[in-house]
């Protein structure tokens, strides 16, 4: 029986930054299984990215309670934080967002180097992983010479590489063509059957939708949906 | 891995990475070349003038540099003279006695300095003999004198004519000779030009009835550098209530006051050179971190640590420091090495000035190393200072706000 590894209550987000503050999330009550794949929609400037950002403990709530994976993140300082993000956090961002100056291979063992795993394990890892994306044979290549579909797989092979609890993907298809996007949603809901690592979208593509089996609705930082699929 | 994360990101930008190496090795270069200039002139001026008179350390009965009478002089004891010999580090001791006199010749009288000297040991100390112009040199055991060529001109003197002195002698005995004049010899300082006489130690000692004394020891050394040393142990060793050590710096306060205003000048050339050098590492650093900041931002966000990041970063600051410093090393070397066999000649007025002083007609160049030295730790201490810039920016960086930007 799965059991609840993410739960929030009342997690409130207010941004001061500018003269009128911005209510980014507005009380959120969410708990989520093991082993989910997840989808959290909603349009631009709703909350979404803001709820994953405090979900994968880059960002502290105004207010309200988050705990993940049994980690309560409000009481976490820095240091702490940033453990927590590599131990059990793998995170896919729009825009790849990989290391420019390394190979797709180094990208990959970069996150184990951090975790001080030892060299061997760490190139056999990166090369099973990059093999599993369908990229054995650019491994050796640095992003610039990728596609944006070919370096958002190096990029959830690398979200992969630590072996985290929870992926954590902010659009990860929004830059990608129609047959990149399939691709890459096939091999994650594949790793997440395999791998039972819990995958969190935030995204407005109807074809991550369509793939998630739990999709939650936010609107103005609250959420006003929250259908799992049978 | 993080060495080599930090080498390819300096190269990420080629143009500018070659134009800070080469602002560092430039600063490095013109800094090394300038003092390697400034210390070799000096250190030629203070031998040549060290070797002009002084000496570089003198031994004097306590209270003569003050009140320099004859009744201030000490004992002329074998026993001194080989301790003071014996001591490590120095090369000749050359013994003197000094007074005044009036000198008169054919019909005119002037005051003088006359200085007993031991001719052979005064001529391995300041090379008297190299500023002869006319007659012949002295001789141990002579009854005869050198005259300096304006007092001569003036007394109207030439070599076998006689002089006469008259003076007061130790413990104010009247001090009256007539001597022949050995030879004429120049210096370079009209001041000394103009009043000095050399008598053989012994004639000097009889004139001034001083009995075996003498008013001072003047010491070379073997390595200028140790001269402060050897003052201090010297001064250790001998009786303090009787004897008074000096060296160079407190006998010719106004040469140290020279090289101090000099000193200045060129550190304040220097300081600028360095600081438009800043500048341009400072905004190197700035680039590094601002254009990167979204980076920085995903490299903390997937969990490596503050100051892992701060290491690369620093890794990065440490190479361009080394790379430039080590540049600017390996093309000043054979520049100054160069400069030092073949240093630059001087021409005209400044030639023969030089040339009356004794001192080649060249600028020098020194190879000493702490030079270089000098200007790795300057480099050094400089970048590590701008280097916090970069560090300070990531323990701020907030990863959220970053991968926003």
């Amino acid at each position: 029986m799965p059991e609840v590894v993410i739960r929030t209550s009342g997690l409130t987000k207010v941004y001061k930054e500018t003269k009128v503050p911005v209510n980014a999330l507005g009380g959120v009550d969410l708990e989520i299984m093991e082993g989910e794949f997840t989808a959290v929609v909603g349009p631009s400037g709703s909350g979404k990215s803001t709820l994953l950002h405090i979900l994968g403990g880059l960002d502290y709530p105004t207010a309200g309670h988050v705990e993940v994976g049994g980690h309560h993140l409000n009481e976490l300082n820095d240091r702490q934080l940033i453990d927590f993000r590599l131990e059990h956090i793998g995170f896919v961002f729009q825009a790849y967002n990989l290391i420019p100056v390394l190979t797709a291979r180094e990208n990959v063992e970069f996150i184990m180097l951090l975790q001080k795993i030892p060299a061997r394990e760490r190139e056999a890892r990166a090369a099973q992983l990059l093999q599993e994306v369908g990229l054995g044979d650019r491994m050796d290549n640095r992003p610039t010479e990728l596609s944006g579909g070919q370096q958002q797989r190096v990029a959830v092979a690398r979200a992969l590489a630590s072996r985290p609890q929870f992926i954590l993907a902010d659009e990860p298809t929004a830059n990608l063509d129609s047959k990149s996007a399939g691709n890459l949603l096939q091999m994650m809901a594949e790793m997440n059957r395999r791998e039972k690592v819990t995958f969190i979208f935030s995204t407005h593509d109807q074809r991550v939708i369509e793939k998630a089996r739990r999709v939650i609705t936010l609107e103005d930082g609250k959420i006003v949906s929250d259908v799992t699929k049978a | 891995m993080y060495l080599l994360l930090a080498w390819r990101n300096i190269w990420r930008n080629r143009r500018r990475t070659l134009i800070t190496l080469a602002s560092v090795a430039f600063a490095v270069f013109f800094s090394s070349l300038m003092q390697s200039m400034q210390t070799a002139a000096w250190g030629n001026l203070i031998d040549n003038a060290v070797r002009f008179y002084t000496g570089y350390i003198q031994i004097h009965h306590q209270g003569y540099w003050d009140d320099r009478t004859l009744d201030n002089s000490f004992v002329n004891q074998a026993s001194l003279q080989s301790k003071v010999a014996q001591h490590p580090g120095v090369v000749a001791v050359v013994p003197r006695l000094e007074s005044f006199a009036l000198a008169s010749g054919t019909d005119r009288t002037k005051g003088t300095l006359v200085i007993g000297i031991d001719p052979e040991k005064e001529d391995n100390l300041t090379n008297l003999r190299n500023k002869m112009r006319a007659g012949t040199y002295l001789q141990a055991g002579q009854k005869k004198v050198l005259v300096a060529e304006g007092l001569a001109d003036f007394l109207r003197l030439a070599p076998k004519d006689t002089l006469v002195l008259i003076g007061q002698g130790y413990h104010g005995a009247n001090a009256a000779g007539k001597y022949e004049v050995a030879g004429i010899v120049k210096f370079p300082s009209t001041q000394l030009n103009d009043q000095v006489v050399y008598l053989p130690l012994p004639e000097a000692q009889w004139l001034y009835d001083t009995g075996d004394r003498l008013t001072s020891l003047s010491l070379l050394v073997d390595d200028p550098g140790k001269v402060e040393d050897v003052t201090a142990t010297l001064q250790q060793e001998l009786n303090a209530t009787q004897f008074e050590v000096m060296n160079w710096q407190e006998l010719m306060p106004e040469l140290v006051q020279g090289f101090e205003i000099d000193r200045i000048g060129a550190q304040v050339i220097l300081i600028i050179l360095y600081a438009v050098i800043s500048f341009g590492i400072f905004g190197t650093f700035l680039m590094m971190t601002t254009e990167r900041r979204y980076e920085m931002g995903v490299m903390l966000a997937i969990g490596m640590s503050r100051l892992k990041l701060q290491s690369v970063m620093f890794l990065e600051i440490l190479m361009l420091a080394l790379g430039g410093t080590l540049l600017g090393i390996l093309v000043s070397l054979p520049v100054i090495l160069y400069m030092h066999n073949h240093p630059i000649p001087v021409s005209g007025n400044l030639a023969e000035l030089y040339q009356n002083y004794g001192m080649e007609p060249v600028l020098p160049f020194s190879r000493k190393s702490d030079i270089f030295l000098r200007q790795a730790y300057t480099v050094a201490i400089i970048t590590a200072v701008l280097g916090i810039y970069p560090l300070w920016f990531i323990q701020r960086l907030i990863p959220v706000t970053a991968l926003r930007s």
